[in-house]
């Protein structure tokens, strides 16, 4: 069972550090200067180029290492815009009255609908093409998403007794965000981050690869993979390296948000054991959301029908009753667990 | 079924017009005048003032709007700032490209898919199990325009069974060089699409496969494959058309960015082109189009979900 979970978070963490740790190094050593054109053009790997040179003659390897620091600049930035202002709104939608809530949430879902891609290519339209463009736009269109999940999040919190009781005991609504609402959020929301993350890089590569993300000289992945387009016969490694890089980066915050997500949800290891042996390979009903694993078969027929309806708001309900499977697992309190449904891994 | 449709249809059209108003807003929020566009550099107040009128934004916002979406709903989307053609026909032009990549990519997604993330369930304690799991988490980690680069360089470059990019000039007037100009861009978009597909399908299988009922057509006696068929197949299908259309929406978005890998003249190279040259009426027009284009997706697959199982309408109206 979660033996091969947690080796999802193994794999998935080694990846991330790994490219992280070589992130880091490329601000304390370089193989070569980033303008450094001495190594003749498209040269094959060898001669001190790891990986062989550029068009221009630049090293490809340190053009690599510069591509990661944006590729993490991209994952870090864009989920700190999205997790800020996405969980902010997120919580006033919560808290909002019957009326403001449902259309905060029409407009969260139509929101939705603009897929961030096509978002990001809007804003980029006006403020230009640059890396600081890119991470804004893409970090707003994940702010949608992440408001979505935590309106959910904080509605089915609410709902709880141990709010009554605090507010019972006359503890303030700031204090209670503070101390019982977030702290009991924050799993779900960071297994979604983790994989939000992931998007964001993927989307800032397509953003680049387009012209429309980071301007040159930076050398992006995605930018590097467009300039290696045209000579991808005579030197295959240009077009393969920052590619399998860029794999090999999401794999990784994919693969970790898997093994999060059955980290901090106890109930559903409980659920795991407890169902036939077919359901330990766990299955992936929150595609999305990519690698969500979400649901739990067996234990999932029964409580399916209740799942969505519970939902707490109507507009919660019919909002994860559309996007996800209804069949998806009930937590231990039958609340339908949300998730991120809506088509937006473009690529 | 009726009292849905109607309520359905309500919200389609506001998301419509929702949208057109975020669109609006968010474009006209954005630095950058678009008079700067038709203008040369150092131009006069009165040379701005007279392109300011003759593109409409001299007016108040709101003004402005309701011109807009009435001339969208007419059709009329304005002019292209920099070639000047009407934008309506521009778009419909592309067409005929994105629309048939569009959706035979989504057919061989689920072509892919459907007995790819069954088998993945139904025989999960399989060898093969592990393997087609790990093909398909690679497969949503990969960027679509990637994998056509590498296509091209396989197919193209190396083999040179099929064109590298670009579309015949007379397009669909030479069905052949038509055909094989869009072959590995649909390939591109379709294994992309069919990699997150087969995790749903799978999800959607396995709650099947351990459903009670399940084991009831056994205990009757039918066979597992008969109580499959027979049983399975069309609850399985209820998830799985609900991620379609969210699929189909992404497929296009797909074909929109891979249309750039392989030079093909659709709504993705319009749009690209577009911002490139900051031709806010193009940007507009492609955008309203492809959101009415997600929404109305969204809008045909929650009926088609209901029209396969009912139980959805009785949840929602209570």
């Amino acid at each position: 069972m979660s033996r091969r979970r947690s080796l999802h978070l193994g794999i998935g963490l080694t990846l991330v550090l790994l490219l992280a740790a070589a992130v880091v190094v490329s601000y304390l050593w370089l193989p070569f200067a980033p303008d450094d054109t001495s190594g003749g053009r498209l040269s094959p790997p060898g001669d001190g180029h790891l990986l062989g040179t550029d068009k221009l003659g630049r090293d490809l390897f340190t053009q690599l290492l510069l591509g990661g620091r944006i590729a993490f600049a991209t994952g870090i930035g864009a989920v700190a815009v999205g997790s800020l202002l996405g969980v902010s709104f997120g919580l006033l939608a919560g808290f909002a009255t019957r009326w403001l809530d449902d259309a905060a949430a029409v407009a969260l879902d139509i929101l939705i609908a603009f897929p961030t891609l096509l978002l990001a290519m809007i804003i980029v339209a006006g403020a230009g093409a640059s890396l600081g463009a890119a991470i804004l736009a893409i970090g707003i269109g994940m702010a949608a998403i992440v408001a979505r999940l935590t309106r959910v999040l904080v509605k089915q919190v609410l709902a709880r007794e141990y709010i009554t009781a605090a507010r019972v005991a006359g503890i303030s609504w700031p204090r209670i965000v503070a101390s019982h609402i977030l702290p009991n959020i924050a799993p779900t929301l960071m297994v979604n981050l983790a994989l939000q993350a992931g998007l964001a890089v993927l989307a800032e590569a397509s953003l680049s690869y387009l012209g429309l993300g980071t301007p040159p000289p930076n050398a992006s992945w995605g930018r590097m993979l467009f300039e290696a387009q045209a000579t991808a016969l005579t030197a295959p490694v240009a077009a393969l390296a920052p590619g399998i890089a860029l794999v090999a980066l999401v794999i990784g915050l994919n693969l970790t948000a898997d093994g999060l997500r059955d980290l901090t949800d106890p109930t559903r290891r409980r659920a795991r054991t407890a169902t036939s042996p077919a359901s330990s390979t766990s299955p992936a009903t929150t595609p999305e959301t990519a690698a969500t694993p979400a649901s739990e078969p067996a234990a999932a027929t029964a409580a399916s029908a209740t799942a969505a309806a519970t939902a707490t708001a109507s507009a919660a309900a019919s909002a994860a009753e559309r996007d996800i499977s209804p069949r998806r697992a009930a937590g231990a309190d039958g609340v339908a667990e949300p998730s991120d449904p809506t088509g937006r891994s473009e690529r | 079924m009726k009292r849905y449709l109607l309520r359905r249809t309500a919200i389609l059209l506001a998301s419509l017009v929702l949208a057109a108003v975020v669109l609006f807003v968010l474009l006209r929020l954005l630095p950058g005048d678009p008079a700067n566009a038709l203008l040369p550099v150092g131009a006069t107040p009165e040379q701005i003032e007279a392109a300011r009128r003759e593109l409409g934004t001299d007016a108040s916002l709101p003004v402005q709007f309701l011109r807009w979406l009435g001339d969208a709903f007419t059709l009329d989307l304005g002019r292209s700032l920099i070639s000047t053609l009407p934008v309506g026909p521009e778009i419909a032009g592309r067409l005929p490209v994105t629309v048939p990549v569009t959706l035979a990519a989504f057919l061989l997604a689920i072509v892919i898919a459907v007995p790819v993330g069954a088998l993945a369930a139904i025989r999960a304690d399989r060898w093969y199990g592990p393997i087609l799991n790990a093909v398909a988490q690679f497969g949503i980690a990969v960027p679509a325009f990637w994998i056509g680069v590498l296509l091209v360089t396989v197919f193209a470059l190396r083999l040179g069974v099929l064109p590298a990019g670009g579309f015949p000039p007379d397009g669909w007037a030479q069905p052949g060089l038509a055909i094989e100009a869009i072959v590995l861009p649909v390939v591109t978009v379709a294994l992309v699409m069919s990699a997150s597909l087969i995790r749903y399908v799978r999800a959607a299988t396995l709650d099947v496969v351990g459903a009670d009922y399940l084991r009831t057509a056994r205990a009757l006696g039918l066979s597992r494959g008969a109580a499959l068929r027979r049983h399975g197949v069309r609850n399985a299908s209820v998830p799985v058309i609900a991620v379609l259309a969210v699929e189909l929406a992404t497929t296009f978005l797909g074909a929109v960015v891979v249309e750039s890998v392989f030079a093909l003249p659709g709504l993705g190279s319009l749009l690209v082109t577009g911002i490139r040259q900051h031709d806010y009426p193009v940007i507009q027009g492609v955008m309203l189009v492809s959101t009415a284009a997600v929404l109305l997706v969204g809008f045909l697959g929650d009926i088609a979900q209901r029209l396969i199982d009912p139980r959805l309408l009785q949840r929602t109206a209570s």
